[in-house]
């Protein structure tokens, strides 16, 4: 039995095509995923991300037990509001999920995972919480704002929103009423990503619609990422991975004194491999799972697909780690062996092709 | 679902159509487009390429998957649409119109075997 958002009806009635996802009953597309996909990078689109979770963090130790769980360093974040991204690592140094903390004081901090580890995750977290008090927060509907227009239509459709964030930085965020909105995002796109109750889930996303914001499905929400060079949970890194080889080496605090799981594993092994990307040079598409081949050894395409702002194929492969940006690779796909170029992600940021 | 009735159909959604010429027309169908999302990429085989009923000989790509695309009976290719190959969204505009591949099929008479559009109709209604 898959799961349904709170938005479920207003997809199917919009004409989502509905696939399982980690579980979840989502709208894949609503028509054409690569017609969603521009939307954001030139307009602006929502997405229901509601599968994922939000968990509250509240207790005098909050700040120690994310002090110990994760890979990034929440002494990062001094502003209320502030958001990280991290890994969460097990004792081997593998990736047991990415995630977001907010930081509201050091007592209460929120945190939101992937759908698909929901349940390891609260599982992983409340086993060392102590006397924190870990909140799932089922009663939160969260949507996906997205695209250079993505603030200007969310001001316009919510009445109250402009004033609770218009001075908000990326990565930051703020309370409006009894929901939040946050300036981040899954795309390389500027935008929101709004927490409210679900009741009023379906009334702010009419209101979305009708200033303009088309709904765009998982399909772009994945071409999307993949071009602003982000990882996909499950795919790009898991808890066999690294995070140093799979491209979050900039996410992981190695430098303070602090102890957090996994880290000594980390510290002690050099990383034989790395994630970079790969753009086609021949006509075809990249799929995760082919093999790669460079003068340096052998590697694997982790998320590939075809690009729909650069109308070819990118992907993002974990090489050896002697492979340099600029290298020419062959990719294996069915019976040929096709020529790529290793660039460094991401390959489109704000509306920009970069490689 | 758009089926029309004078093609012959094949399980796996290609679609055949003999011409007066004697060669078979081959595509995939509209049901297999609209299953397939967004269409990126198309391999088609080499001309000259005998293949025999059930073989794998072209690849559609859409930017989910990639599907394989098998010939609806045995023969020989005689040409392919590098129209179709040359935009690929062709096959999402008409999947009809935008056909794969030619045969010069061993036996026309094996069309036969393939189903008709009624048939066909509910293969697709099933998935």
């Amino acid at each position: 039995m898959t799961k349904q958002t709170p938005l479920y009806a207003t997809h199917v009635r919009l004409g989502g095509k509905m696939v399982d996802f980690a579980g979840w009953d989502m709208p894949l597309h609503y028509g054409s995923q690569v017609e969603e996909h521009h939307l954001v990078r030139r307009d602006a689109g929502m997405f229901d991300v509601s599968h994922m979770l939000a968990l509250d963090l509240e207790g005098a130790g909050a700040h120690d037990l994310l002090h110990r769980l994760i890979a990034n360093n929440v002494d990062k974040l001094t502003v209320p509001g502030r958001a990280l991204y991290s890994c969460m690592l097990n004792a081997q140094g593998g990736v047991i999920d990415d995630l977001i903390v907010y930081f509201f004081r050091p007592d209460f901090y929120r945190v939101v995972v992937n759908a698909g580890t929901a349940d390891k995750d609260l599982a992983w977290i409340a086993q060392h919480a102590g006397s924190v008090q870990v909140k799932p927060r089922r009663d939160l509907a969260m949507i996906a704002v997205q695209g250079p227009n993505a603030r200007a239509k969310t001001w316009a459709a919510l009445p109250g929103s402009e004033a609770a964030s218009s001075g908000l930085k990326p990565f930051h965020a703020a309370w409006f009423g009894d929901a939040l909105i946050a300036r981040t995002g899954y795309t390389g796109e500027d935008g929101f990503e709004l927490m409210i109750p679900a009741g009023r889930a379906e009334a702010a996303w009419n209101a979305l619609l009708a200033a303009g914001v088309k709904p765009a499905g998982l399909g772009a929400r994945d071409t999307l990422r993949l071009e602003a060079g982000m990882p996909l949970y499950g795919q790009d890194m898991d808890e066999q991975t690294s995070p140093l080889e799979a491209g979050l080496a900039w996410t992981v605090d190695l430098d303070a004194p602090r102890d957090f799981a996994g880290k000594s594993v980390l510290a002690a092994r050099r990383p034989e491999r790395q994630t970079l990307g790969l753009l086609l040079e021949d006509r075809g598409v990249l799929r995760a799972h082919q093999k790669v081949f460079a003068a340096q050894g052998e590697g694997e395409i982790t998320s590939g697909s075809f690009s729909p702002s650069m109308n070819r194929s990118i992907a993002l492969a974990r090489l050896p780690a002697a492979c340099a940006v600029g290298d020419t690779v062959e990719v294996e796909i069915r019976d040929k062996r096709l020529k790529a170029t290793v660039v460094k992600p991401p390959f489109v940021r704000n509306g920009k092709v970069l490689v | 679902m758009n089926i029309p009735a004078d093609l012959k159909y094949a399980k796996s959604h290609e679609w055949a159509r003999l011409a007066s010429d004697g060669l078979v027309t081959v595509g995939i169908s509209d049901h297999a487009q609209e299953a397939l999302g967004d269409i990126v990429f198309l391999e088609l085989p080499a001309v000259g390429r005998k293949v025999k009923a059930g073989e794998e000989c072209a690849v559609v790509e859409s930017v989910k998957a990639a599907s394989d695309i098998y010939a609806p009976i045995g023969g020989e290719v005689v040409a392919v649409n590098q129209a179709a190959a040359d935009a690929p969204e062709s096959v999402n505009q008409d999947a009809y119109a935008a056909w794969l591949f030619k045969l010069k099929p061993d036996n026309a008479a094996d069309l036969d075997g393939l189903l008709d559009a009624a048939a066909y109709a509910k293969v697709a209604a099933e998935e």
